[in-house]
Order: structure tokens, then sequence, then C-alpha cells
């Protein structure tokens, strides 16, 4: 398994301060925390600071963790140490209830951090939560897709595990990214009175090859030639419904925008999409093109920096 | 333990159908229902009243609630922190549309 080096995700020195490890916990938490960092990977690194600052933060863990050194080699697997443990006792429970990774978990266990609640009120078993990634045609024409989400449980020895469940769920169509599906009854298991939770699905969107998505609304970049943008054109664009022609006004420019009413997402009410003009230039990879470029320098007066004073 | 299952399931949109009690709201967000009265009492989540005078939630709160409260947990803020980045993080939102259906 993967050595995770908790200082070195923490950006800290191994003799720092506990202070130290706390600011430096905050920043690192405001700069990731998924529900306000727009970096791409910042879910991934607010896990694993998460992880790091849980194990940190507490003494007993870190003391335990600096006696594993530095880790393995670069490309060397790395194992527990058979005596490790030993005259350790961890207490607390961690109050994350995050997923850690394989090495916590190899080092500290679960048990710590089975949290069997039973049920919250009379009568409803626990509810459970999942974020799932779709693609986006699963909203733009509805439709069903599978997924695979891991279901911790506790074991008959009081130990958390968990175990693969597979999901084929009826995506209602027009859904959008941060809303969540309600599947009724798929939370906690029934229990003798008390009925089964309900499983809360968030929705998020995977990279569109053409769609950059807004939440109703589509942006498609759109290229399009020096000509077409200057003189007009009617050119054909793809949308979520299929093609369509699009009209180029004549003295377009990069950054035109473009709105199509309604071709969005089609939640209620729709979203539009926008199509933004880029201007793509055919290379002068031959000598007709080279002439014609050198054709249109000589018939424009055209200085493109003007308005820099040059 | 349920059973693996391949089965369609079909749910309902939270956002768009639901309304959800202050039981309904702490249960799924697994929170004492205190904690969902501090965030009404500081303007973080609004509430409406029922025909019986009991407090109702929109389906949209559930997204909201859920994110305060990872906030206040995750960064070790408190409640008018949270309130605040609520109401900056809307702002960019708004920004980016502008920005978006402007030419």
């Amino acid at each position: 398994m993967e050595f995770k080096d908790y200082y070195k995700i923490m950006g800290i020195a191994r003799d720092a301060t506990e202070a130290q490890i706390k600011t430096a916990y905050r920043k690192l938490a405001r700069k990731y925390h998924p529900d306000v960092s727009k970096e791409k990977d910042a879910e991934a690194r607010f896990k694993d600071l998460g992880e790091a600052y849980e194990v940190l933060k507490n003494p007993e863990k870190r003391a335990a963790y600096d006696q594993l050194g530095q880790g393995p080699r670069p490309g060397e697997q790395f194992r527990p140490p058979p005596d490790w443990g030993s005259g350790f006792e961890f207490s607390g429970a961690g109050d994350n209830d995050a997923a850690y990774s394989e090495f916590f978990e190899s080092l500290f266990g679960r048990q710590g951090r089975a949290r069997s609640r039973g049920p919250f009120q009379s009568g409803h078993g626990e509810d459970h939560h999942a974020k799932i990634v779709l693609d986006l045609e699963a909203s733009l024409l509805g439709g069903q897709r599978s997924f695979t989400l891991r279901v911790p449980f506790v074991n008959a020895s009081g130990h958390l595990e968990s175990k693969e469940r597979t999901l084929n769920v009826q995506i209602p169509k027009g859904i959008l990214a941060g809303q969540t599906i309600r599947l009724a009854g798929q939370g906690s298991p029934a229990a003798g009175e008390v009925k089964a939770g309900d499983l809360y699905i968030e929705i998020e969107f995977e990279r569109h090859r053409y769609y950059q998505v807004e939440g109703r609304d589509l942006i498609l970049s759109l290229p399009v030639a020096p000509w077409e943008a200057t003189l007009g054109a009617s050119i054909a664009i793809p949308t979520p419904s299929g093609a369509v022609q699009l009209k180029i006004p004549p003295g377009s420019h990069a950054g035109t925008k473009l709105r199509l009413k309604g071709r969005g997402i089609p939640s209620t009410p729709p979203g539009d999409m926008y199509a933004v003009l880029e201007i793509a230039l055919p290379p002068a990879s031959d000598d007709k093109a080279k002439a014609a470029y050198l054709a249109m320098a000589a018939a424009l007066p055209f200085n493109p920096r003007a308005n820099l004073g040059v | 333990m349920s059973p693996t299952s391949v089965q369609a399931l079909s749910g309902e949109i939270v956002e768009q159908t639901l309304t959800l009690s202050i039981r309904d709201l702490s249960r799924i967000c697994t929170v004492e229902a205190s904690r969902i009265v501090e965030l009404v009492d500081e303007g973080i989540l609004t509430v409406q009243l029922d025909a019986a005078g009991e407090w109702q939630f929109s389906g949209e709160t559930l997204r909201r609630a859920r994110i305060a409260l990872r906030l206040q947990r995750d960064l070790e803020i408190n409640l008018p922190g949270v309130a605040l980045a609520l109401e900056l993080l809307a702002e960019i939102e708004q920004l980016r549309r502008a920005r978006l259906q402007g030419t």
C-alpha cells in the first residue's frame, strides 16, 4: 500500500509544534474545502489533509506514526512493522466521518470510528449519503445508470467493515449538479419496528467533451474561421437535442456569445446554451495558403495593436 | 445487511419535490434538532410555517444545511463566519452568471 507522508501533506516540518499543526490545517482546509474551493483536486487534497490532521493533532497517534520514520524508498510498498501498535493506546474516536486511506486503516484501524447511532429517532433507520459522478447525457436524456457504493457496516465482532453494493438508478431528466436524489428505503435496513432509512445521492457531472456546465446552462466553445466571424455565416453546431444551424452575425469576434434559448439542461425551467466564439486560424502550410495571407496583408490596412500606441 | 442488489430504483429530486420538517432535516443531516435551530436563528436557513404552525423547509435547504454544518466542523468556524462564507459563495455564483450572460 502507499505510504502517506502526513508532514508533507500538511507542508510542515517533522518537529512542528501543535500550534503550527493547527495553523497549517486551518490554512489548507480553507484552501481545499470542497464546498468553497475551486482547485480541481480539492476533494482528494482535503481528504488527505483531514487524515493527516487526524493523526498529527493527536499526540499518541503522532508518536506512533513518527516511529515509522520517513516511509519506504520511492517505489517500495509500505507494510506496517510486525510490532506495530504495541506500547500505544489510541484513545478518542475520530470525529471525521470521511473514509480514510488503506494506509490509515492499517495503522489505526477502523473500530475507533465505528459509530453505530442506531435509529436516530424512533421509527426511522439511519439515512445514508453518497455522491456520484454522472455523464452529462444522463441528465440531458434521462436514463438508468448503475453505481457501486461502499457501504460500511458493523460486523459480528463489532468491527467496521465495508461491502460493495451496486445500485441501478433511474436518473431524472434535467437533474443539475449539486442536486440530490432521494431513494426511499435504501439507507440503513429496516429492523423490527424501525423502518429503513433513505439514501441521498448528490450529483456531480464528469467533464463533457463539448460543453461546460454552469448550473442549468451549457457553454460551448465554438471555433469559427476568420471569414465566418467577420462576414457572418450559418454553421452546424452540436446541441443536446441534436445538431442545429447557428447564424453567426457579421462582425463577430473572439469571445462573442450567442445564446440558444432553452437548449441547455432540460430542467424546469430549461437552461440555455451559449456558444462562445473562438477564432481558429487556417495554417499557412503551403504556397497557396501563404499567398492568400500575403494578399490579405496587402489588401487590408489593419493594425491589431493600434490601441497599444505603437 | 441488505444483499447486493441490481434493480432499477427511481427517486425524486430533493430540491424540486420535497418539503422537510425539522425532524426530517436533523435526521438526514444526523445532527440534533438544536443545531438546525441555530442555523435558522443565524439566518442561514429560512423556514416557512405550515398550516399547523410547524416549521417547514424547502428541499433546497438540505444542501445548504449540509454545507453549513460541514464548514462549521471542518474549518472550525463559528456560525456568523459560516453565514458570511455562504453569502460570499452566493455572490461568486452571481458574478459567474453575470459574466456568462454579458457579452
